[in-house]
């Protein structure tokens, strides 16, 4: 396998640096939320994972119409890595956003539309992933999984706005906010800032992720490959 | 067959409608044919539904008053676990038998394929339903026979149907292709599940109807989204 190369280390290496100013700006500079207290911290990976999740999920749905339209297998390597790491960031967004909802709103889960459309796009990001496990042809794999990339992307918007027609108890901190909504609460300007810069990180540290896990099934499809040539040999 | 053929490459537009029309009424008539002769199909379905009504009697205790709330969601539920039954087979039935790579070798439009196949899994499910639902009014003495019921009963299941011919198409190609398609269709389903159970829910209730019409609505939208995907998708998951 070739060695890291030269511009994914630097890409490394700001991705660190901006993840220990992101700790900083979270912990330190962001200001303490008067109700909420500490607990109020969560909210600035929670909304940066949350978009991590959703940007993943989109990648995907692009490189799978790019591969069925070129049939180059690197947009289905694309499409496949993307989902993985979109799949980690959604966990991270539900479990920290359960967290957060423990002492908010006094329980782990509530069934909001918000909630059960992440959980749903869990769901269906999971089935891509067994998906592709069930087949082994690769050629085939790619079209299938492009196909199922494209009709789940699309089913999300829908799924959302089909829950969201029952009240929302989720807050909106971006925008306007539902007065009934429990937990908002208004940002002062150092507080949008470090959501700011942890969305930025979060990005950062996404298309790091995106990058090794593309190296690495370039190297696994290398792999397959000497284990045919010896097999036939 | 070869007739449609022939008019595809005759003049006008309106010979070729004819041609495509005919490919779609040939496939539907050979699903219908298929299934007079074995009835395997239709009997599992229905069974299987009033097997899947018979539990939730016991396991939700269908009194009187809890009946009146959960209805709709049985019903659905019910048409869900039928349909994914009936998708598996019908296209199983294709596969097995090599019939699919017969109809792939003939020179027609693949998506006269998908929406021959969208007709006899509709038709099929709409049997089950039509059966489904004058016995449930029998068993627990509801009106389930209301003109605006029986609306939000087609377009739910178009909409389940013309996405789920797309995804059993691909799970029925995976190794592990009976387990596959509840997982691939349910999560992407769930929006016409949710509209048709609240639009049901609505009518029973006898609520005015624009209480009801943003769900149909989303049902039609749904619906008609997802039509446009599964044909422009369809193609590449029946390539080869």
């Amino acid at each position: 396998m070739e060695p890291v190369p030269r511009n994914l280390k630097i890409l490394t290496g700001i991705t660190i640096v901006l993840f220990l100013t992101a700790l900083y700006m979270v912990f330190i500079y962001a200001p303490r939320e008067a109700i909420m207290g500490d607990v109020q911290r969560v909210f600035y990976f929670h909304v940066a994972a949350g978009w991590v999740g959703a940007l993943a999920f989109l990648v995907t749905a692009i490189a799978g119409g790019v591969y069925l339209a070129k049939r180059e297998p690197k947009w289905d390597r694309l499409a496949e890595s993307s989902v993985e790491i979109g799949v980690v960031f959604t966990i991270i967004n539900i479990s920290s956003g359960s967290i957060w909802a423990r002492p908010i709103w006094n329980t782990w889960w509530t069934w909001d539309p918000r909630l059960v459309t992440a959980t749903i796009m869990l769901l269906l990001y999971f089935a891509y992933l067994m998906l592709r496990q069930g087949i082994e042809d690769p050629d085939r794999r790619a079209r299938f999984g492009s196909v199922y990339g494209i009709a789940a992307f699309i089913s999300v918007p829908i799924t959302f706005l089909s829950i969201r027609v029952f009240r929302t108890i989720h807050p909106v901190v971006i925008g306007s906010s539902d007065p009934a909504a429990e937990g908002a609460f208004d940002m002062t300007a150092r507080m949008v800032q470090a959501l700011m810069f942890s969305v930025l990180t979060f990005t950062f540290v996404y298309a790091t992720l995106l990058r090794y896990r593309i190296r690495l099934g370039r190297g696994t499809e290398e792999v397959e490959k000497r284990k045919m040539e010896l097999i036939s040999l | 067959m070869a007739e449609g053929v022939g008019a595809v490459s005759g003049v006008g537009r309106r010979s070729a409608l004819v041609g495509y029309l005919r490919v779609v009424g040939a496939i539907v008539s050979k699903d219908i044919a298929a299934e007079l002769r074995s009835r395997e199909l239709l009997g599992s379905m229905l069974i299987f539904s009033l097997l899947v009504i018979l539990i939730f009697n016991f396991a939700l205790e269908l009194d009187l008053r809890t009946r009146q709330t959960v209805t709709a969601g049985v019903l659905w539920v019910t048409f869900a676990f039928a349909g994914t039954l009936g998708l598996n087979r019908s296209m199983a039935i294709e596969k097995d038998r090599g019939c699919l790579d017969g109809l792939l070798l003939a020179p027609v439009d693949r998506s006269a394929l998908y929406f021959g196949k969208v007709f006899s899994n509709l038709l099929f499910m709409l049997i089950v339903e039509a059966i489904i639902l004058p016995l449930y009014s029998l068993l627990y003495n509801v009106n389930l026979l209301h003109p605006g019921l029986i609306g939000v009963v087609l377009l739910g299941s178009i909409g389940y149907v013309v996405i789920g011919t797309l995804l059993s198409a691909m799970a029925i190609q995976a190794r592990t292709r009976d387990i596959l398609l509840p997982i691939l269709l349910f999560p992407v389903v769930l929006p016409v599940l949710v509209a048709a159970v609240k639009a049901t829910t609505g009518i029973l209730e006898g609520l005015p109807f624009e209480e009801y019409q943003a769900w149909l609505s989303l049902l039609i939208a749904y619906d008609g989204i997802f039509l446009g995907v599964a044909i422009v998708l369809f193609d590449y998951v029946v390539e080869e």
